[in-house]
């Protein structure tokens, strides 16, 4: 059990300590999609390969979580601590272990599978939320402590008030990264100020966007970040009992969550009295049952209550009337890895990040038509161009960008002329999409822009929770009729309906999914208004 | 310190003063001062869950729509229930009710006494402004006195919160998502099998459609007993007073 800062700091000195034994360390990343292509026996394989070759002194094999270049999976990289090199090497196979334990005992480089650290990929990236994603071994917590892990949560308690901590995030200007793009601070300052027994904090991880997987990498990278933020939301707000609710399909990253939570009630980091306080939290993790729209708010606290998970109509908000009636603050999974080096290294140091109103970084999953797919972390007010073109390496086989596709199916498909705009919340707002979570999905010219949003369309349709008309009725409606668009035999008076459908459905529907389930028609009606007129057949 | 229960709130309602009690919804008060406001899925003793989206009203400085059912009232607060937007919204919502089922009144036995009817008629709905979907659904007769057939709900859950809120039994929930919801007895079993049902029949009467119905009345014979919920509620109010 941990008390002080000074037994924290025990612990981070003696596994320095311990790893500086070893001076080489060869990393596989064992993040889900490295995965799917065999990385756990990639490791067991190297394991065998460095003891085999009696080298496990001078090299540890460790696996670690997504480092961003999924399309190079698998990867493995080769850290030595003395040289302080890395050597990174990707696209391997299980038969590719044995050239890499011999390329790395006879100190040569397996050139035809290297790839180049310094490319445009890794340099235009800046890291904090995976800072440490790809270094550490995220089944280990002294390994979180080594590197600077909580640091923050100590520190605050023993030496900050609540007030201070809140004061602190709220200067960081942090905005919430589930894509509404509300202030964290200001929502904190609310649920501190309300006067209640009970208070819950709860952490949004239910990431279930087509083309979205950035939580998904936090929690399975470095879950003892998203712990330590959940924490230090209840130091700073008087809540005692956190929840974080994971959507099933995340099997791993529940799995990495149970045991970093166990670790933490093992050091005493999470539990009773924390740090010598007075301050006690417990975390649990809840498992969504596979509905996209349980990745809403009030949805999400109704099914922790153990109910269907269907919206209620806000207001109360959940500050006032969350999870069993009571305040609630529900961040997202970044929001919460955030909070940690924001209380470390202070809120001007976050806001010095990124745009005036949308300060920090954020981190996006690039997918479809982009040669490097996987997780990216860019400052805000970097272009829509630079992402997909300096970070993204552009559109591969020497296509055009036809659009990008950001916020999921509730954002929009913003086209090629304005991928200058700089992406924060109010850019992309202000062009009829919007942040999201985080998905970023490029398309080239090859699409019909109409099959581009009846997919998104279709999608909210068949997650529609069914409650509200507009919603319920209106999505299936817009679906058939843009049915009849991809199939070319639509009418004029369809393109009427058709926008009259987005009208309402925008408008009325009860919850944020419905309201924002139009997006994608709108937006591309508003830039491809060709495209839709051309699948009007004349007669 | 004002005690809670002595708060008053004066507000507008179409430009009209009105006033009520603090823990009022902008529809009670509405209630209260005879202006009209169209309602399907609320029903006066049930929670109120603003699904249906009839009574949207429009709060001057919000570019938010909100249902009067759930929305309380605040002081000073200016309402609008009646303008033309709203009227074009609502009449459209509507008409979209009426695409998503099989809702042919000339042979259904709520014909003249259905509430979806009444407010065709009240927002002058002549016609359907989006094609019909007909799904088909099984009709389940099994209950010796009821008849529910699916075909014919709006999937407002009133049957759904009387039994559970009124009745206390929830043998009636809802099974799928989207488009598929569908009310269902138990684990989706035909309702002569259902062991939490009461047979006490309250999710008939409180059924505004031709969906929950009583067995052995032919077309337009159906009469449901509005009132039974609040007569219910204020008997069991004096019961407990006494």
């Amino acid at each position: 059990m941990i008390h002080t800062l000074e037994e924290l700091e025990e612990i981070a000195e003696a596994k320095r300590e311990k790893d500086s034994e070893t001076k080489e360390e060869l990393r596989v990343c064992i993040g889900s999609s490295c995965l799917s292509l065999g990385a756990d026996q990639i490791e067991k394989d190297l394991k065998e390969e460095i003891s085999c070759r009696g080298l496990k002194d001078k090299c540890k094999v460790k696996g670690v979580g997504c480092n961003g270049l999924c399309s190079a999976g698998v990867l493995v990289s080769h850290i030595d601590r003395e040289k302080n090199s890395e050597t990174m090497y990707g696209n391997l196979g299980t038969s590719d272990i044995k050239s890499v334990a011999e390329a790395y005992e006879s100190g040569t480089i397996l050139k035809e599978k290297l790839l180049d650290p310094h490319d445009p990929f890794f340099l235009n990236q800046e890291k904090i939320v995976l800072e440490n994603a790809g270094y550490i071994d995220p089944n280990d917590i002294e390994d979180y402590i080594a590197h600077d892990g909580y640091f923050a949560l100590f520190n605050a308690i023993i030496e900050l008030s609540a007030e201070e901590v809140i004061a602190e995030v709220k200067k960081s200007g942090l905005r919430g990264r589930g894509g509404g793009g509300y202030p964290v601070g200001l929502k904190w300052e609310t649920v501190a100020k309300v006067d209640s027994e009970q208070k819950y904090i709860v952490c949004n991880g239910d990431e279930g966007d087509p083309g979205a997987f950035m939580d998904r990498a936090i929690m399975e990278a470095d879950p003892h970040r998203v712990i330590e933020g959940m924490a230090l939301a209840g130091f700073a707000c008087g809540a005692n009992k956190g929840y974080v609710y994971v959507r099933a399909e995340y099997p791993i990253a529940v799995e990495k969550l149970n045991k970093a939570i166990k670790q933490a009630k093992r050091l005493g980091i999470l539990g009773q009295n924390i740090a010598g306080s007075n301050f006690s939290f417990d975390l649990e993790v809840r498992l969504g049952g596979g509905a996209f729209v349980c990745g809403e708010a009030t949805a999400l606290v109704t099914s922790i209550e153990g109910n269907r998970g269907n919206p209620r109509q806000k207001p109360p908000h959940l500050s006032d009337y969350g999870l069993w009636g009571e305040p609630t603050i529900l961040n997202n999974v970044e929001s919460f890895a955030n909070i940690a080096p924001i209380i470390r290294k202070g809120g001007a140091w976050y806001a010095g990040f990124g745009t005036e109103k949308s300060p920090g970084t954020k981190v996006f999953a690039l997918s479809g038509h982009v040669k490097n797919t996987g997780l990216v972390e860019v400052p805000m007010g970097m272009s829509l161009r630079d992402i997909i073109y300096k970070v993204g390496g552009g559109v591969p086989e020497g296509k055009k960008l036809k659009v990008v596709q950001t916020g999921g199916p509730s954002g929009g498909c913003i086209p090629e002329h304005l991928l200058d705009i700089p992406v924060d919340y109010d850019s992309l707002k202000s062009v009829g999409s919007m942040m999201g979570s985080g998905g970023m999905i490029v398309t080239d010219d090859s699409q019909s822009i109409v099959e581009v949003a009846r997919f998104f369309v279709e999608f909210c349709a068949s997650e529609s929770c069914g409650k509200c008309v507009p919603c319920r009725v209106g999505t299936t409606e817009l679906t058939n009729i843009l049915d009849k668009f991809v199939a070319k035999t639509a009418t004029k008076e369809d393109l009427i309906l058709l926008q009259d459908l987005c009208t309402v459905v925008k408008e009325t529907s009860l919850c944020g999914l419905g309201q924002a389930a139009p997006n994608p028609v709108i937006t591309t009606l508003k830039y491809f208004e060709d495209e839709y007129l051309e699948a009007i057949k004349n007669d | 310190m004002i005690r809670e229960k002595a708060r008053v709130k004066t507000f507008k309602i179409n430009g009209t003063d009105v006033t009520g009690k603090s823990n009022q919804t902008i529809l009670e008060v509405a209630n209260d001062h005879e202006i009209k406001i169209p309602t399907l899925c609320y029903m006066k003793g049930l929670s109120c869950v603003g699904a249906c989206r009839m009574c949207l009203v429009e709060i001057k400085g919000s570019h938010k729509l909100i249902p009067a059912c759930t929305g309380k009232i605040k002081e000073g607060m200016e309402v609008e229930t009646e303008t033309e937007s709203l009227k074009k919204h609502r009449k459209f919502i509507l008409s979209m009710i009426f695409a998503e089922r099989n809702h042919v009144c000339s042979v259904c036995v709520s014909n003249g006494h259905c509430e979806l009817q009444d407010m065709s008629v009240e927002l002058d709905m002549k016609h359907s402004s989006v094609p019909y979907i007909y799904p088909k659904f099984e009709v389940d007769a099994s209950h010796e006195r009821f008849v529910y057939d699916p075909n014919r709900c709006i999937v407002c859950t009133r049957c759904v919160r009387v039994c559970n809120e009124v009745e206390g039994a929830h043998a009636l929930d809802i099974i799928d998502r989207g488009i598929n919801s569908k009310i269902i007895h138990d684990m989706d079993e035909p309702w002569a099998l259902s062991e939490s049902c009461t047979s006490c029949g309250k999710c008939v009467q409180v059924c505004p459609t031709g969906t929950l119905t009583e067995k052995g009345v032919s077309s337009a014979e159906m009469v449901k007993k509005k009132s039974l919920i609040i007569d219910l509620l204020e008997a069991r109010e004096n019961r407990d007073r006494k």
